[in-house]
C-alpha cells in the first residue's frame, strides 16, 4: 500500500500530514520525495543508517576514439553535448541520462559514468523506517534524484510518500504509482486554485484522491463547494490553533503535540484502506 | 531595468502575498509571475488578458502503428520506463527521442508538443506576464525563462525600470532559471526549523549563482526564538533583513477580497511591507560595496 500526500499549493501542510500519518500506523515507511527542500526529518528525527550517492549516468568520451562526428549532438533533445571541430563538449547538468549518445556513437568512443545529484538517506525511527533524498545545491533535477530514491522503497511496509509541491514533473513522479493520494490544502483562494490544478494531476494519473482542509476556518468556504461538486472527499479537517503552528515550528510532529489526533490519522489510513479496497 | 525575484525555498511563506504587496507599491514597473506550475499571482492582481500564446515545451515521441512492427527494441532501449505493450506513456516520457533513433523501421518520429501557455496582460498595477503549464507537464524551467523574457521585452517596449518577479518553491530548475542574473533575490522565511532549513539551501543557491540576497522574516512573531536564530544566521552570513512581518489574518482575508494587504487595510503587516519595499528599492539603487545585499556571503 502506498499512500502520496501532494498539495499543489506549497505550506498547506503536507509534511505535518505525511509524518503525522507515518507515526500513526504501524509498520510504516515514510518516504521524503521533496527532495530540494526535505523537512520531514525535522519532525521525524530519523537515525540515518545508511547513505547512498545518487545520480544519473553522463557520457565521457574517449578522444582518442572520437572521429567527431557530431551525431552524439544530434541526437542530444537536452543540449548537453555539443561537438565542435575536433572536441566535444559536455554540459553535464543538462543531460537527462538517457543514454542516446552511447548508443548512437558508431565507434564506441563514449562510456557512461555516475554523476552525483544527490544524497539518498535510509533511517529508522524506532520501529518504523525512514527514506529522504536531498538534491545538490545548484543541480536543477529533482526528478531523476526522486526515480532513484523510489527504487529504495520498501514494499512489505505501509509507503507514505511526502511530495513536494507544485504539479509538474517532480510531483509527478513522487505520486505516480501510489495507490491513493492526499491532497492538502487550505480554504483560501490560493489553496483552492492550486487544488483544483492537483486535482486535474492525479485525475490526469489515474490516481483516487481526497482532500485535507487545514487551518479550516480561515478563508472562506468555496474548497467545500469545489469538493462537493466534483464528488472529492473530505479526509480530515484541522482548525487554525495558534498551539499547532507554534508546535510545527519546532519541529513536533501535529500527533505527538496533539496526542488526540493519532485516533483520527489512525481512521484516515482506515478509510484510505476501504476507499482503495473497493 | 532592474529584476528583482520573491522566492522562499519552502512553499506557502507568503511569496505571492508580498509580491502582490509589492506590485501595488511599485512605480514604472512589469510584474511577472515565474510559480509556472502553481501560479497565483492572478488571483489578487485580476488581470486582463491582452496576449495569450502556446508555449511548445519540447518534443515527444509519435509512434506510428502501422509501421510499428513491435519488435520492442525502443522500449528495451528506453530508460524512463515509458514504453509498455508497445504504447509511449506521455507521462513517463521525457523526450529524449532514444526510442525514434533505435527504430529499425522509423516508425516513431518525435513531434513539438504544447506544454502550456503564456499570457500577456493588464492589471491595475501594470503590466503582467503569467503562464499555465500543462497539467503533469516537463520544462517548468524553459517556461519560467520564456516569462522572464517576455517581462523584458515589455519593460522595453513600456519603458519600465524594473521588473518584479514572482518565483516557485524549491531549489531546483524553475527557481534556477527564476533567480539566474538577476539583480537581488528577495528571500522570504518564517520563523518554524523548516522554514530555517529551506532558507538556508536556497541561500546556497543563490550563492551558487552569485545572485545578492536580501530576507524577509513573514510571521516573525509566531517563534521569537527561531526570528532570533534567523537574525544570528544573517548577520553571521552578512546577509541583510529586508524586513520582519507580523501575522495577522487580515493577509488572508485580503486575498479572500482579492485584494494586496496594502490596499486592504492600513496595519502593521502594510506598514512593515512598506518599509521592507523601501529598504529593497534602497538596497537596489546602492552600489556602494557596504551593501549587505550587494556581498555575496
Amino acid at each position: 500500500m502506498q499512500i502520496s500526500v501532494a498539495s499543489g499549493k506549497g505550506g498547506t501542510g503536507k509534511t505535518t500530514i505525511a509524518t503525522s500519518l507515518a507515526l500513526s500506523v504501524d509498520n510504516t515507511l515514510y518516504v521524503d520525495c521533496d527532495v530540494e527542500e526535505p523537512n520531514g526529518h525535522i519532525f521525524l528525527d530519523p537515525r540515518i543508517t545508511e547513505r547512498v550517492s545518487g545520480g544519473i549516468p553522463v557520457p565521457r568520451v574517449d578522444e582518442s576514439l572520437c572521429t567527431h562526428c557530431g551525431l552524439c549532438a544530434d541526437v542530444c533533445e537536452y543540449h548537453a553535448i555539443v561537438v565542435i571541430k575536433d572536441k566535444v563538449l559536455l554540459f553535464s547538468e543538462l543531460c537527462h541520462g538517457c543514454g542516446g549518445c552511447t548508443y548512437m556513437c558508431p565507434v564506441d568512443a563514449i562510456e557512461e559514468v555516475e554523476r552525483e545529484i544527490g544524497i539518498i538517506e535510509k533511517g529508522i525511527i524506532g520501529a518504523k523506517t525512514f527514506l529522504q533524498a536531498r538534491l545538490n545545491i545548484g543541480e536543477p533535477m529533482a526528478p531523476p534524484l526522486i526515480r532513484k530514491e523510489k527504487t529504495f522503497l520498501d514494499h512489505d511496509k505501509t509507503i507514505i510518500i511526502d511530495a513536494p509541491p507544485g504539479t509538474s514533473c517532480p510531483v509527478v513522479q513522487a505520486i505516480s504509482g501510489t495507490d491513493f493520494c492526499v491532497l492538502v490544502t487550505e480554504p483560501t483562494p490560493f489553496g483552492l486554485h492550486d487544488l483544483t490544478l492537483a486535482v486535474e494531476m492525479v485525475r490526469v494519473l489515474g490516481i483516487p484522491a481526497g482532500v485535507i482542509v487545514n487551518l479550516a476556518d480561515i478563508g472562506n468556504k468555496d474548497v467545500w463547494t469545489y469538493c462537493e461538486r466534483e464528488g472529492l472527499p473530505i479526509l480530515m479537517e484541522i482548525p487554525f490553533d495558534r498551539r499547532i503552528a507554534e508546535a510545527y515550528s519546532r519541529g513536533i510532529p501535529l500527533v505527538n503535540a496533539f496526542p488526540e489526533y493519532k485516533e483520527k490519522f489512525s481512521d484516515l489510513y482506515h478509510t484510505i484502506r476501504q476507499r482503495t479496497a473497493s | 531595468m532592474k529584476q528583482l525575484t520573491v522566492i522562499s525555498g519552502k512553499g506557502g511563506t507568503g511569496k505571492t502575498s508580498i509580491t502582490a504587496a509589492f506590485a501595488a507599491l511599485a512605480h514604472n514597473h512589469v510584474i511577472a509571475d515565474c510559480d509556472v506550475d502553481a501560479a497565483d499571482l492572478h488571483l489578487i492582481l485580476d488581470p486582463v488578458i491582452r496576449k495569450e500564446e502556446p508555449f511548445f515545451g519540447g518534443r515527444l515521441p509519435v509512434l506510428d502503428r502501422d509501421i510499428c512492427d513491435e519488435c520492442g527494441i525502443c522500449a528495451d532501449q528506453c530508460r524512463f520506463d515509458a514504453i509498455h505493450a508497445f504504447t509511449i506513456d506521455p507521462i513517463a516520457c521525457e523526450g529524449c527521442g532514444v526510442c525514434a533513433h533505435v527504430c529499425p523501421r522509423k516508425a516513431i518520429i518525435m513531434e513539438e508538443t504544447q506544454n502550456g501557455h503564456w499570457f500577456r496582460s493588464d492589471t491595475r498595477f501594470g503590466p503582467l506576464i503569467h503562464a499555465r503549464l500543462g497539467i503533469a507537464a516537463e520544462n517548468s524551467g524553459k517556461l519560467v525563462t520564456l516569462v522572464r523574457e517576455q517581462a523584458r521585452l515589455a519593460s522595453e517596449t513600456d519603458k519600465k525600470d524594473l521588473i518584479i518577479i514572482d518565483g516557485p518553491p524549491g531549489i531546483g530548475c524553475p527557481v534556477i532559471a527564476a533567480i539566474a542574473g538577476v539583480d537581488l533575490v528577495l528571500v522570504v522565511t518564517e520563523p518554524t526549523l523548516s522554514g530555517i532549513h529551506d532558507l538556508e539551501r536556497v541561500l546556497g543557491v543563490a550563492r551558487h549563482f552569485a545572485v545578492p540576497a536580501l530576507v524577509c522574516i513573514n510571521k516573525a512573531d509566531i517563534n521569537p526564538d527561531n526570528t532570533a536564530t534567523i537574525r544570528t544566521y544573517c548577520k553571521r552570513n552578512h546577509l541583510g533583513i529586508a524586513g520582519e512581518i507580523p501575522f495577522d489574518p487580515a493577509v488572508t482575508k485580503a486575498m479572500v477580497a482579492g485584494q494586496s494587504i496594502i490596499e486592504y487595510n492600513d496595519s502593521f503587516v502594510s506598514e512593515g511591507v512598506k518599509q521592507m519595499w523601501n529598504r529593497i528599492m534602497a538596497s537596489l539603487q546602492d552600489k556602494s560595496p557596504d551593501n549587505p545585499s550587494v556581498k555575496i556571503p
